[in-house]
C-alpha cells in the first residue's frame, strides 16, 4: 500500500469540521494540571506503608490538538506512569485532566467510558497486549462491540481497520496473534487502538521492541494514520532519534518531574535544560569518527524513592550550587506552543544560581552535535 | 577476509600481519532440531579476527548472531543444536574440547557478558564472592586473594566505594553498576577473547555511553580482542574495528566499520542504514523502510535469503547464494549484484 504523506501537517492543523472538536480551536485536546502518583511501599510490621515511589510528581503539560507530543526520558523517570495515569489505568493520586474542555469523572464532564472511546493506548509489548485466544480481527472489533455496535458493523469496522494499518484483511483478518510477527502484531494493535475512532492516541515504546527496518515501516504507517483520522499523539520513547522524527513538542522528564518543554527543533538545537543537554549528547552518532571519548554523566539516576531534595537532577548536575539543594526550580509559565521552559534554576534570573540569567550555560555539557550528513543513502 | 590489524580501518595498508588470527571461524553451521521443525540458524559463517580487534556483529533479531556466539563457547543446547563447520579461538579447537577443557577454556581464554546481568548473576551470592570463585576455580589461589583482586577489578571497572559493593548482591546494585560487576566478572582471569552479547541495550543512553567508553578503554588496555554483538548501529560506530553484517544466518557484509557504515555495498546493509532514523533525519520526508519481514528460518528461501524483500533481485539471486565477493582488500560482500548499487536512486516507499 502507498503511503501519501507528502508535506507534514501544520502543528496547529485542527481537522477542519471534525464534528466531534468540542472546545474549538484553542482548547488543548488534553491539559493536564499537577498530577501525581506515589506508589506506596509496604513493608515491616503489619504491612505499613514504609515509603514511597514518587513515580510521577507534580506533572502539569498541555497536548495541543492535531500535534504530536514525545515524552523522553530514562527509565524510571515515570513515562510510562504518565501513560497509564492518562488512559486511567491506574487511579491518580492528585490532579486534574481535562480533554477537549472537560474535566475527566467529574460532575458534568467526561465519564470515563466516553474518554477511552476518545483516547486509546498502544504499549511496548506487542505480544502480551493482544488475547491469544482470540483472532485478531476479533481483537479488534471488541472495542466496539463492547460500544453498542452490532456484530457485523464491528467485524466491517475491524476489516478496514486492517486493510489501513496495511495488512490484508483477508490473509490476517483470522489468525491469532502467534501467528503473526512483531510488526505485524503491533500493527493490529494500532488498528484495535483506532477501533473506537479516537481522537488521540498514546504510544508507550510503541515501536521500541521492534527491529530497525520494521520500526520504520510502523513508524511510516502511524504518520500516515495520524493524517488520514485527524489524530494527536503522545509518544513516548526513549529513542531520541524516532521522537526527533515523529513528534512537534518534546517533553523531558526526569525522576517523575518533567525538566524541559518545548519545540522539537528548538529543543534540539538548543536545550537549557543540563540533563535534556546531556542525554541529548549521550546519543550516538554513526559516523565512527564521531566517537564520544568522555561520558557527559556520570553514575546513574538516583532511586525515585527517596529522591534528592530541590532539583532533582543536582547529583549529576556539573552546575549545581546551594540553591539547587535548597529549592525546587519552577518551570515558568506555558504560553502557547512555541513555548521553550525548562525547571531549571539557570534560567530563573530571580533564582540567585550563580550562572543565573546569564543565557546559555557554558559547554562543559557538549550540545547536541549536527546530523551526520553523510549517512544519506 | 585476512588477518588485519589495521585499527585505522584504512584498506591501504592492509598487507596481512605476522600474528596468526585469534579466532578462525570456517563455516559454521548450527540447526535447532526439534520434532516439529529444524532451525537453520546459522548457516555458514567464516571470518577471522586479529587479536585486540573489535568485531561487531550487526544484525536484526534471528539473525543468528547471538547464536554464533553462543557457538564459540558451546554454549548451546547440546541435545538440540547441530553444529557444523570448524572454530578455533587462540589454541583450542572449539568443537573438539572436552566438558572439563571446555570449563578451563571458559572465563580465562574466552569470557562472556550478557544483555540482562540480573539473570546473569547469581542472586544469593556477593558480588564479590562471585569474582572471587572465578579467580580461585582458575587461578587455584586462596579466596582471600580471589577477595583482593575483586576488590582491584571492581576500581578497574569505576565501580563507586568498591569496597561496600564487594559486599552487595546483585539486587541492591543499579542497572550500570551491575554491567559494571558483570565486566569486571568476566575480565577477572585476562581473557583473551571476550564475547559480549547486547550488553549496553538495557541501559539508559546516559549510562549505556558510560559502558561503551569503559569497554573500549579496557580492551585496548588489557589488548583483548572482543566479538560485540549488537543490533543498534551507532553502538557499532562507537566501539567496532570490523563490522559484520549477519542476515537470516550469514554474513552477508564485512570490512572495517568506516566502510561498512558510511560506504555499504549490500542491499540489506543500504537499507537497514536508510531505514535507521539518525539525529536531523528530515521530518517532512518518510523514512525509507525495507519492505517485507525477515524470513521464516525453519523455511529459508533457496538463494539468497535477502532476495524476497531486495529491490536489487534478478533471477540469479533465487537460484544459488551469492558466494563473498571482495571488492577491496578486507572487504566482503555477499551480493551478485555488489559494487554496482552503492547509490541507489530514490524510489518510493512502499510500506
Amino acid at each position: 500500500m502507498r503511503l501519501m504523506t507528502k508535506g507534514r501537517p501544520k502543528l496547529d492543523a485542527v481537522p477542519p469540521g471534525d464534528p466531534r472538536d468540542r472546545g474549538g480551536k484553542i482548547q488543548p485536546m488534553l491539559a493536564v494540571t499537577s498530577l501525581k502518583k506515589h506508589f506506596p511501599i509496604r513493608g515491616g510490621l503489619f504491612n505499613r506503608r514504609t515509603g514511597s515511589v514518587r513515580a510521577v510528581d507534580d506533572v502539569s503539560f498541555v497536548v495541543l490538538k492535531g500535534e504530536t507530543l514525545g515524552v523522553v526520558g530514562e527509565s524510571g523517570c515515570g513515562k510510562s506512569t504518565l501513560a497509564r495515569l492518562l488512559m486511567h489505568l491506574i487511579p491518580k493520586d492528585e490532579g486534574e485532566l481535562v480533554f477537549d474542555g472537560e474535566g475527566v469523572g467529574e460532575a458534568r464532564g467526561l465519564t470515563l467510558r466516553e474518554l477511552r472511546r476518545n483516547m486509546q493506548m498502544v504499549f511496548q509489548d506487542s505480544y502480551s497486549s493482544l488475547n491469544p485466544r482470540l483472532p485478531v480481527e476479533d481483537s479488534i472489533a471488541y472495542g466496539p462491540r463492547v460500544h453498542g455496535t452490532s456484530r457485523a458493523e464491528a467485524k466491517k469496522v475491524a476489516r478496514d481497520l486492517l486493510d489501513k494499518v496495511g495488512l490484508k484483511p483477508e490473509l490476517f483478518g483470522s489468525r491469532y496473534p502467534h501467528e503473526l510477527s512483531g510488526g505485524q502484531k503491533q500493527r493490529v494493535n494500532v488498528a484495535r487502538a483506532l477501533a473506537l475512532s479516537p481522537r488521540m492516541l498514546i504510544l508507550d515504546e510503541a515501536v521500541s521492541a521492534l527491529d530497525k527496518s520494521i520500526e520504520a515501516q510502523v513508524l511510516n504507517q502511524l504518520r500516515y494514520l495520524k493524517r488520514h483520522f485527524n489524530l494527536t499523539y503522545v509518544f513516548i520513547s526513549h529513542d531520541l532519534n524516532v521522537v526527533q522524527y515523529i513528534s512537534d513538542r518534546v517533553l523531558v522528564m526526569y525522576l517523575g518531574q518533567v525538566v524541559e518543554v518545548g519545540p522539537v527543533d528548538a529543543i534540539y538545537a538548543r536545550a537549557k535544560h543540563p540533563y535534556t543537554k546531556a542525554l541529548f549528547s549521550s546519543r550516538l552518532s554513526m559516523d565512527p569518527d564521531d566517537r564520544i571519548d568522555e561520558a557527559p554523566l556520570t553514575g546513574d539516576p538516583p532511586n525515585p524513592i527517596n529522591p534528592p531534595s530541590g532539583c532533582r537532577f543536582r547529583t549529576r548536575c556539573p552546575f549545581a550550587e546551594d540553591v539547587c539543594a535548597a529549592k525546587m526550580p519552577a518551570m515558568g509559565t506555558w504560553v502557547d506552543r512555541a513555548s521553550h521552559l525548562a525547571a531549571c534554576h539557570m534560567e530563573d534570573v530571580a533564582s540567585g544560581h550563580s550562572r543565573a540569567g546569564k543565557g546559555q550555560s557554558p559547554d562543559a555539557v557538549k550540545p547536541s552535535r549536527p546530523a551526520p550528513a553523510a549517512l544519506s543513502v | 577476509m585476512g588477518p588485519q590489524l589495521t585499527t585505522s580501518g584504512t584498506d591501504a595498508k592492509a598487507a596481512p600481519a605476522p600474528t596468526r588470527p585469534l579466532v578462525e571461524v570456517k563455516d559454521l553451521t548450527v540447526k535447532f532440531v526439534s520434532r516439529e521443525a529444524t532451525v537453520q540458524a546459522v548457516n555458514g559463517v567464516s571470518f577471522e579476527m586479529a587479536p585486540g580487534e573489535v568485531l561487531c556483529i550487526i544484525g536484526e533479531s534471528g539473525s543468528g548472531k547471538s547464536v554464533t556466539m553462543r557457538a564459540l563457547m558451546r554454549l548451546l543446547p547440546k541435545r538440540r543444536a547441530v553444529l557444523g563447520g570448524s572454530m578455533r579461538v587462540a589454541d583450542h579447537d572449539i568443537r573438539s574440547l572436552s566438558e572439563r577443557q571446555l570449563t578451563e577454556v571458559r572465563g580465562s581464554t574466552i569470557s562472556m557478558i550478557f544483555q540482562e546481568p540480573m539473570t546473569a548473576l547469581d542472586p544469593v551470592y556477593t558480588i564479590g564472592d562471585q569474582i572471587a570463585e572465578t579467580v580461585v576455580r582458575h587461578e587455584g589461589c586462596s579466596h582471600k586473594q580471589g577477595l583482593t583482586r575483586a576488590l582491584e577489578l571492581l576500581q578497574v571497572v569505576k565501580v563507586p566505594s568498591p569496597e561496600r559493593r564487594l559486599k552487595s548482591y546483585p539486587h541492591e546494585l543499579s542497572g550500570g553498576l551491575r554491567q559494571r560487576a558483570m565486566i569486571a566478572l568476566a575480565l577477572s582471569c585476562r581473557p583473551s577473547l571476550l564475547l559480549a552479547d547486547e550488553p549496553t541495550t538495557a541501559l539508559d543512553a546516559t549510562v549505556q555511553i558510560q559502558v561503551l567508553i569503559l569497554l573500549r578503554k579496557l580492551q585496548k588496555e588489557l589488548g583483548m580482542g572482543v566479538i560485540f554483538v549488537t543490533h543498534d548501529l551507532g553502538v557499532a560506530a562507537q566501539i567496532a574495528d570490523k563490522v559484520a553484517v549477519m542476515y537470516a544466518g550469514r554474513i552477508v557484509e564485512y570490512g572495517s566499520v568506516r566502510d561498512v557504515l558510511m560506504r555499504p555495498t549490500h542491499p540489506y546493509t543500504i537499507g537497514m542504514l536508510a531505514s535507521t532514523i539518525h539525529g536531523g533525519q528530515s521530518r517532512d520526508a518518510e523514512i525509507e523502510a525495507i519492505p517485507g519481514s525477515p524470513p521464516d528460518m525453519r523455511r529459508l528461501p533457496p538463494g539468497c535469503a535477502f532476495a524476497p524483500r531486495c529491490r536489487y533481485e534478478e533471477p540469479a539471486c533465487t537460484a544459488s547464494v551469492p558466494p563473498p565477493t571482495s571488492l577491496a582488500p578486507g572487504r566482503l560482500t555477499c551480493c551478485f549484484r555488489a559494487g554496482h548499487l552503492t547509490r541507489p536512486e530514490p524510489q518510493s516507499v512502499i510500506a
